[in-house]
């Protein structure tokens, strides 16, 4: 049995979400960057601002992008650990913490339909949580934004549709956001389980690291057909046309119903804000 | 790396406007008004009442913004553009008031580019989610109207080489 204390989980998931807000993580820099070197359509001067703005947003300790999201934490809990208080309350303590030194935008209302009314710091996060062997404690968060999140689709397709299908739903929502979801954007896409399982993961998709290959080469292999349709659709930075319309394309998959085939699209945009921390 | 780009006045005069065709990058300098969805409803509510605009928007550009807190001894916290498309409704009514230039993200209605074109305005995209880089380009603000919306209030910036690619022109050329 470990003993973690809730203080520590506070203070380190507060740090992480201030790094995360500010500062892009390098695989993403190093995709921007790359994209910017290659960029000959009219998005160039796109992917040259978004570089700029990293820059300012780093030396000036200032959020890259106003909309500082909801937050998202996924939580893998090793079964051995015991916390001494409510491991729920100390991660939003964390968020509200950072979300107030931070001058990030608190951008979260208490209910989504009868009054939208502000809750004035962040909170909720949405926490999802799974247990683990050992006593290890992982929590991947995302900082999402909006403007993406609202670009984002679920498909339930029909189980003999096939490859070709999900390649066409894809493209489809991705050609539907255009340039509302601040291209070049990251694609996280579930494939399978239940509707909610597939947005789930679609979401979880997101957390991996651009540079990483899935673990099976068939999906690695369509992982990149789609990034490579997605930017033959011209749709580029910003929506004002060129070749970087994405800077990867995640699938993360679970198993189905023989009647089914779920397929969620989550949409970021090009501030692809996440972090890990690992107690 | 620095490029050449077009410096503008704002408020803009009608010889740049017609000057400009979508796809130049230029940076703008002067004053522009910020208000996004509350400000634009009210606005419009106020002029469905018979009521006269708590301001002159004659001339005036404004753009689609809701900043992040401002840090102790900044002008302003991160201030990047909105999506525009939601405030379509308004926009051909503020434009045919007089409004000469909108800033913000995304394609706009048909009825907006038709009040683009109708009015000699222009509509301008500005960096999605850089945020950072806004806040760095804007040397003042100050709320001039409808302080009770906090972050959505309407209010009058002071800007220097704000970047912006124009989105929509006069002639009815739109990027989108």
């Amino acid at each position: 049995m470990r003993e973690i204390r809730c203080q520590e989980v506070t203070a380190s998931l507060k740090k992480a979400l201030l790094q995360a807000g500010v500062e892009l993580p390098g695989d993403v820099k190093q995709v921007l960057r790359e994209a910017s070197r290659k960029e000959t359509g009219r998005s160039a001067g796109v992917l040259q601002r978004c570089l700029e703005n990293i820059t300012v947003a780093e030396k000036e300790g200032l959020p890259l992008c106003q909309d500082t999201g909801m937050v998202l934490l996924f939580c893998e809990i090793g079964q051995d650990i015991h916390f001494d208080r409510d491991f729920n309350g100390a991660l939003e303590e964390g968020v509200e913490q950072a979300y107030e030194e931070g001058f990030f935008r608190k951008s979260v209302v208490s209910d989504p339909l009868k009054n939208r009314k502000n809750s004035g710091n962040n909170l909720p996060p949405v926490i999802y949580h799974e247990l683990v062997p050992g006593d290890g404690l992982k929590i991947s968060l995302l900082l999402k934004g909006f403007g993406s999140e609202n670009c984002s689709r679920l498909h339930m397709l029909k189980p003999t549709a096939g490859r070709e299908a999900v390649v066409e739903a894809v493209l489809k929502t991705i050609t539907d956001a255009g340039g509302s979801p601040c291209p070049p954007i990251v694609v996280g896409i579930g494939l399978g389980g239940t509707m909610d399982k597939a947005a789930v993961l679609s979401k979880k998709a997101l957390c991996r690291s651009l540079d990483s290959h899935h673990c099976d080469p068939w999906y690695d292999e369509l992982e990149r057909e789609l990034l490579e349709k997605i930017n033959a659709t011209g749709i580029g930075g910003g929506g004002l046309g060129g070749d970087t319309t994405a800077l990867g394309v995640k699938i993360e998959t679970y198993p189905t119903h023989i009647a089914g085939l779920p397929l969620a699209v989550t949409i970021n945009c090009w501030a692809d804000r996440k972090g890990v921390v690992e107690l | 790396m620095t490029r050449e780009v077009r410096q503008l006045k704002v408020p803009l005069c009608r010889e740049d406007i017609a000057s400009l065709k979508a796809g130049d990058e230029v940076e703008l300098n002067g004053t522009i008004l910020v208000g996004r969805d509350q400000a634009h409803l009210r606005l419009i509510q106020t002029l469905e009442r018979g009521e006269e605009l708590p301001l002159d928007i004659r001339g005036e550009t404004i753009y689609y913004m809701g900043p992040a807190p401002t840090p102790p001894g900044r002008v302003i916290g991160s201030a990047g553009p909105t999506t525009s498309s939601r405030m379509d409704p308004f926009a051909p009514r503020l434009l045919d008031l007089g409004l000469k230039g909108m800033i913000g993200k995304g394609p706009r209605s048909r009825e907006v580019l038709d009040g683009v074109v109708r009015n000699g305005a222009v509509y301008f995209y500005a960096f999605g989610g850089c945020g950072a880089l806004y806040a760095q380009r804007i040397v003042s603000s100050e709320c001039v109207a409808y302080g009770d919306l906090g972050p959505e209030a309407i209010y009058r910036l002071r800007v220097e080489k704000f970047p912006v690619v124009v989105a929509a022109d006069s002639e009815g050329n739109s990027l989108y």
